[in-house]
């Protein structure tokens, strides 16, 4: 079975951080990490390779420093990594995004061999849309299956995959045919720790980069800003509210008096509250 | 939105100019909301939709259609009922046995197809798992723009959809068109605009379509469906009162200082994202952009920083307390009342003092 799986390349959101007069991001410095939702799927996706054998290939657009990120996959057991970079790619919004990838699916199809099921993650934490699975299914003409607790069962001869799908207010089992796309959702297990065999190999292995010419992709007016037919009008920081927050005075007083001034504060602006609160503690 | 480097704003001049709408899009007019029905109830998201695609539809001067994509008969007539309800003045209703689960092959198909032969200028989905899944395949189908999760829309001067959501990293908020393309299509979390006002009309106009679908042709199937027992999920949501912790707290020993004063009050607790990655609570008790929105009339925020993606999600609160070390923190900019001290000792005196001011009111309620 030839399993794909798109990662992506973040920044660690926790130590983003934003330049106080300016108001623009400050990169420089920051970590970056394998965005951890596509951690999920890439478990998923070593779990089933290992029970029913076969590749899986990992793939990402990105900087040429996103190298990092595929190596680091392959450390986990990947068996190949393929990483689609291009400043042609710059400023792709979803619909970009998903026609680079699944432009690069259809050439690692040639090159390697025909996918058997596709995985992403849920959602990016810096894109954080859950909609470039979708997009790659859509493009590639593949059966979508989102928000996938588990993969219940496998029928390699019929090419059926039986899934536990979160849904609203329940869970939905499913049953399709592979080849398909998947997309883990997040908490359904854990990345394994990567055996020694899979660091040394990962740190001798070449990792294929393919430009977009190199993936065959010919029509450069559907990627990057061109190909987005979203673009960014206007970024700027929420206005604060018209008066910021009444602070209540805390020199020297007691912890106490604090908290009755606090709550006297609470009810002089919501009155209502203090019959409902009272109700409710009952 | 998802690629390495949308926050720089491109040159302006590409953005919003309707009048290089190529000509097969000039005919695409009208509000459409999609009405997510499952298991004969509609999700409250389609009707928080529906009084913001009210809005959107009155400033461009059109109607506001809801979209009804459900079983045969009555659960989705009454989905188009609560529609002109809640403010619709069409209901496109598809009805078909292939569409009594959701599943992304004739919902797509529906869909798509009630796109191309009607024309919307504007597709709304709530950002549910289910708005989800269809809109990322309609948007692609129709090789259109889509914005996920906004925070608010608008119609600009020229007739675009403005569509804003939280940026990537610190506490920015980007403007997003779709440009060139039709419909625009948005995506908005539950509870993040407020429910409007229920009015029994009488019906609008009803526009039936048929899918063009077999069940044959539909590979995928759905074998059960296991309800969730009662959760937490729709409580914090709905809660009136809401707790939350940061990483302030320090410690997720020290998160009971919330869970008390939550469970004094009657109120629901929750947390920022930094606790859920953690492992200090679970995910559904996030707050904010991809956690729950919340619409209490009382917040209490403790050790929180106030980022924009946790603003986003408590900003509709009435009253926002924040506890916060820090004089300066983002929290203050928007919470109605601060108080500049340490979370881990203030909770517990906040929680005596609440007990001691409302047990005798509770008593007084108890022996009338
Ligand atoms: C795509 C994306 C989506 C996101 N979605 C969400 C989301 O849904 N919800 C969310 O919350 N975040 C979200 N985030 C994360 C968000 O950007 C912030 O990183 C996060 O909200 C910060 O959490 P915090 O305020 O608890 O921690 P910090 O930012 O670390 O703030 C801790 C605060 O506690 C104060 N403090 C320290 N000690 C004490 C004490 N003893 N008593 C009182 N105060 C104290 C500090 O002064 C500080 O202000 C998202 C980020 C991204 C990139
Ligand atoms: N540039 C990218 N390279 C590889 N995979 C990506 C990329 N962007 C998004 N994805 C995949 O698509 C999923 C959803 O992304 P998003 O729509 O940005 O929330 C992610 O979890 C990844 O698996």
């Amino acid at each position: 079975m030839h399993i794909i799986v798109c990662i992506k390349q973040v920044p660690d959101s926790a130590q983003i951080r934003v330049h106080p007069v300016t108001n623009t991001i400050m990169r420089q410095g920051v970590p970056t990490i394998i965005n951890p939702y596509d951690l999920f799927a890439l478990e998923a996706a070593l779990s089933l390779r290992d029970i029913v054998g076969g590749e899986v290939t990992v793939l990402t657009m990105g900087p040429p420093m996103a190298e990092d990120a595929l190596r680091k996959a392959l450390t986990y057991g990947a068996d190949r990594a393929v990483l689609l970079t291009d400043r042609f790619f710059a400023g792709s919004d979803t619909l970009a995004t998903s026609f680079a990838l699944s432009q690069a699916i259809c050439k690692i199809a040639e090159a390697f061999g025909p996918p058997d099921m596709v995985f992403t993650g849920k959602q990016t934490i810096d894109g954080d849309t859950a909609q470039v699975g979708p997009g790659i299914a859509k493009r590639l003409g593949l059966l979508q299956l989102t928000y996938v607790a588990k993969i219940a069962s496998l029928n390699l001869d019929a090419h059926e995959i039986t899934v536990e799908r979160r849904a609203e207010g329940g869970m939905q089992m499913l049953k399709t045919k592979f080849p398909c796309l998947i997309t883990m959702l997040e908490g359904t297990n854990e990345i394994r720790r990567g055996s020694l065999d899979d660091a040394l190999r990962a740190a001798r292995s070449q990792i294929v980069k393919w430009s977009a010419a190199d993936a065959g992709i010919e029509d450069l007016s559907k990627c990057g800003l061109r190909g987005s037919p979203t673009v960014v009008k206007r970024v700027f920081a929420p206005a604060s509210r018209a008066v910021k927050a009444v602070q209540i005075d805390t020199a020297d007083k007691l912890l106490r008096d604090l908290a009755d001034e606090l709550i006297a504060a609470i009810f002089a602006r919501r009155p209502a509250l203090e019959h409902e609160l009272a109700f409710e503690g009952a | 939105m998802s690629s390495v480097n949308r926050e720089t704003p491109p040159h302006g001049g590409r953005a919003g100019m309707k009048k290089d709408l190529p000509e097969r899009f000039r005919d695409y007019r009208h509000v459409w909301v999609f009405i997510e029905l499952e298991r004969g109830e509609v999700h409250p998201v389609s009707f928080e939709l529906l009084g913001e695609g009210r809005k959107l539809a009155d400033k461009l001067g059109v109607e506001l259609a809801g979209v009804v994509l459900g079983p045969t008969g009555e659960a989705s007539w009454q989905a188009v009922a609560q529609a002109f309800a809640y403010g619709a003045d069409l209901a496109y209703i598809v009805e078909s046995p292939l569409l009594v689960d959701y599943r992304n092959e004739p919902f797509t198909k529906a869909m798509t197809d009630l796109v191309n032969s009607y024309k919307p200028e504007i597709l709304l989905l709530g950002a549910t798992m289910r708005g989800r899944d269809l809109a990322g395949s309609v948007a692609t189908t129709l090789l259109t723009g889509l914005t996920a999760d906004c925070t608010q829309l608008d119609v600009d001067p020229d007739g675009s959809l403005a569509a804003t959501r939280p940026t990537f990293g610190g506490s920015l908020l980007c403007t997003i068109y779709t440009l060139n393309c039709r419909p625009q299509m948005a995506t908005v979390r539950p509870r993040v605009m407020p429910l409007p006002q229920r009015e029994e009309k009488p019906v609008g106009r009803v526009i039936q379509y048929k899918l063009s679908m077999l069940e044959d042709e539909i590979v995928t199937k759905v074998l059960a469906f296991l309800p969730d027992t009662q959760s937490v999920k729709a409580n914090l949501a709905f809660a009136d009162v809401v707790v939350a912790g940061g990483l302030g707290l320090g410690g997720a020993e020290n998160l009971q200082v919330v869970t008390k004063l939550a469970r004094t009050l009657g109120a629901e607790y929750g947390c920022s994202r930094p606790l859920v990655q953690k492992g200090w609570m679970p995910a559904e008790r996030q707050i904010g952009q991809t956690g729950k929105t919340i619409r209490p009339k009382l917040y209490i925020a403790a050790g929180i920083s106030g980022a924009i993606q946790h603003r986003v999600g408590v900003e509709s609160a009435d009253l926002i307390v924040a506890v916060n070390t820090d004089p300066n923190a983002p929290i203050f900019d928007f919470a109605h009342i601060g108080i500049t001290t340490d979370a881990i000792r203030f909770l517990p005196a906040l929680t005596e003092a609440f007990t001691r001011r409302l047990s005798p009111h509770s008593r007084d309620k108890l022996a009338s």
